[in-house]
């Protein structure tokens, strides 16, 4: 176990207290807190390096330039890409959005979409909007009640060649952790591209580009202790240069001219407009902080606690979903409980808990329930908040049950 | 924070002996919604004759605030006029269940109303899009 009292020393966010008790923050599958570290180098980035990157001959602006490419470069070696194959954009929705136009704007009408049952609204609905404009079509691979995807099914819809088969790698919900590598090569092997939706992974585990071989991956900067605001595009190289920008606008041109214009080069093709420098740098600073940790002892830690939270759980009688083994992301019921009753009083308690559907609609239809609690885990969280959420959920359920 | 405790001992008392809960046998109109947010989702059938609510039942699965809310509510319009409760604001919702349930449970304490109102225009013929605010 990381020692997570001296990590929540560096968050000035802890130092208040609610309803007179420190604040146990267990919903980090939503956003996470952010260390001074990364509060510090956006002031900075503000205070002293404010200027429009790209735009400028003055030494003020090529600083800013070198600032948010320094970021970019930071965020290429956390995943193991090449800086050019990163698209800094709002948030992994965004990202995802961005993919799935991308990839249904370049091809004929009637190709299919392949995703999960799993998935996130964000890796759902962006895509059913974008199949929607470009005549495409869906199919979606079942989760079993276990929360582990189908393997015949999958093995199935895949092999009928979608264009593409865009998956959750860690699910919001039950913290299923998905093969990517395996389901990146299933998707080559028939010829689909491969999109990962990495929000809930790449803040927690060490993710790799190279092995896991997928054409995009998309993350956001605020659930990995940076600013809300940034996020994440990786796209392959190869890819680059196939695919027409789907936005215009300053920087992401060469040459123009009233009758058209040629395109920058990647990834500059994909970010049109003012970048959000300060944003970058931030998330920049937190990939330093996680870094400073090691992602194996981020994962290692998070992993441990979900495991002595569904203990605990499970000895005053909850219901828990999802597998044993998954990220640090435990969802659960209380007999016949409401999760928004649960969540009250766990916050009655100063420990706050997600509680609903987790904008996974479809994944908690297949598992046959309307909404659960879900406690979710970071770098700063210990057993004794565990401790707290138990005993707030036994409370709910002597009250309530 | 206002919803420091909301869990007084009338709701719970109406949580856990919910009143008119269950399904109508011949309803004369029903209707159901759930809230987007959380997954609150109730339903209610009435039986109206000579312009009254002369019986009505709720059901559906949802938290504690919009259970109680919805036993309070169809306890308090059973016998009353299709004007009357058409009319039901929400203030005398929120003073019957005497707690201010925050900005984000409002919507649980208020579903049941929204649909009662729903049941009632549709026993009228109306469409609830074009009437002035359900709730
Ligand atoms: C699995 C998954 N995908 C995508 C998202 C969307 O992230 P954002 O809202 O930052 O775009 C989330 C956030 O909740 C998520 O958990």
């Amino acid at each position: 176990m990381l020692n997570a009292k001296k990590i929540r020393a560096d968050f000035p966010f802890f130092k208040q207290k609610l309803k007179g008790k420190p604040l146990a923050y267990l919903d980090n599958a939503a956003t996470t807190q952010k260390p001074r570290q990364v509060l510090d180098a956006m002031q900075e980035a503000y205070v002293a390096r404010n200027a429009n990157p790209y735009r400028g001959a003055y030494a003020l602006a090529v600083e800013a330039t070198e600032a948010y490419e320094r970021a970019r470069e930071k965020v290429a070696d956390f995943i193991g890409a090449e800086p050019e194959e990163v698209i800094f954009t709002r948030n992994a929705t965004d990202s995802l959005n961005i993919a799935a136009n991308l990839v249904c704007a370049s091809r004929k009408r009637g190709s299919t979409i392949l995703l999960t049952e799993m998935e996130h609204h964000s890796n759902l609905v962006s895509w059913q909007l974008a199949a929607k404009r470009w005549g495409h079509r869906i199919s979606y691979v079942k989760v079993k009640s276990d929360g582990h995807l189908c393997r015949e099914d999958l093995e199935k819809k895949a092999g009928m060649s979608p264009l593409v088969f865009s998956f959750v790698h860690v699910s919001n919900v039950l913290g299923t952790v998905n093969n990517a590598k395996q389901l990146s090569q299933l998707a080559h092997e028939n010829g689909s591209l491969a999109c990962i939706d990495a929000a809930q992974s790449v803040p927690h585990m060490s993710v790799d580009v190279q092995k896991l071989n997928c054409d995009f991956l998309a993350f956001s900067g605020h659930k990995m202790l940076g600013p809300a605001g940034i996020g994440v595009l990786y796209m392959k190289k190869e890819l680059q240069e196939e695919f027409e920008p789907l936005f215009g606008g300053g920087e992401m041109i060469k040459k123009v001219s009233l009758g058209g214009a040629s395109w920058n080069d990647p990834p500059h093709k994909f970010e049109p407009g003012t970048p959000n420098l300060q944003g970058a740098v931030g998330l920049a600073a937190a990939i330093d902080y996680l870094m400073g940790i090691g992602m194996e002892n981020v994962e290692r830690h998070c992993q441990g606690l979900a495991a002595y939270c569904r203990k605990e759980l499970e000895g005053i009688g909850a219901q828990l979903y999802g597998p044993v083994k998954g990220a640090g992301i435990v969802s659960f019921n209380v007999g016949n409980i409401h999760p928004h009753d649960v969540a009250h009083f766990a916050d009655k308690e100063a420990v706050a808990i997600r509680s609903g559907h987790h904008c996974a609609q479809p994944l908690m239809n297949a598992l046959g329930i309307a909404a659960s609690c879900r406690a979710s885990f970071y770098v700063y969280n210990d057993k004794e908040e565990v401790d707290r959420l138990a005993s707030a959920v036994s409370r709910a359920a002597k009250a309530l049950g | 924070m206002a919803a420091e405790d909301i869990y007084r001992e009338n709701i719970l008392d109406h949580y856990k002996h919910p009143r008119n809960k269950g399904k109508i046998a011949q309803a004369d109109a029903e209707a159901q919604d759930s809230n987007p947010l959380c997954g609150d989702e109730i339903s209610i059938g009435i039986r109206v004759e000579n312009k009254k609510i002369v019986d009505l039942k709720f059901d559906g699965s949802a938290c504690a605030i919009c259970i109680a809310a919805a036993s309070m509510l169809t306890e308090e319009v059973k016998g009353k006029g299709l004007e009357e409760a058409k009319g039901f604001s929400k203030e005398r919702l929120l003073s019957l269940l005497g707690i201010d349930p925050g900005p984000v449970r409002l919507k649980c304490a208020l579903l049941p109303l929204k649909v009662l109102k729903l049941a009632i225009y549709r026993h009228l013929g109306k469409n609830p899009e074009k009437e002035d605010g359900l709730v």
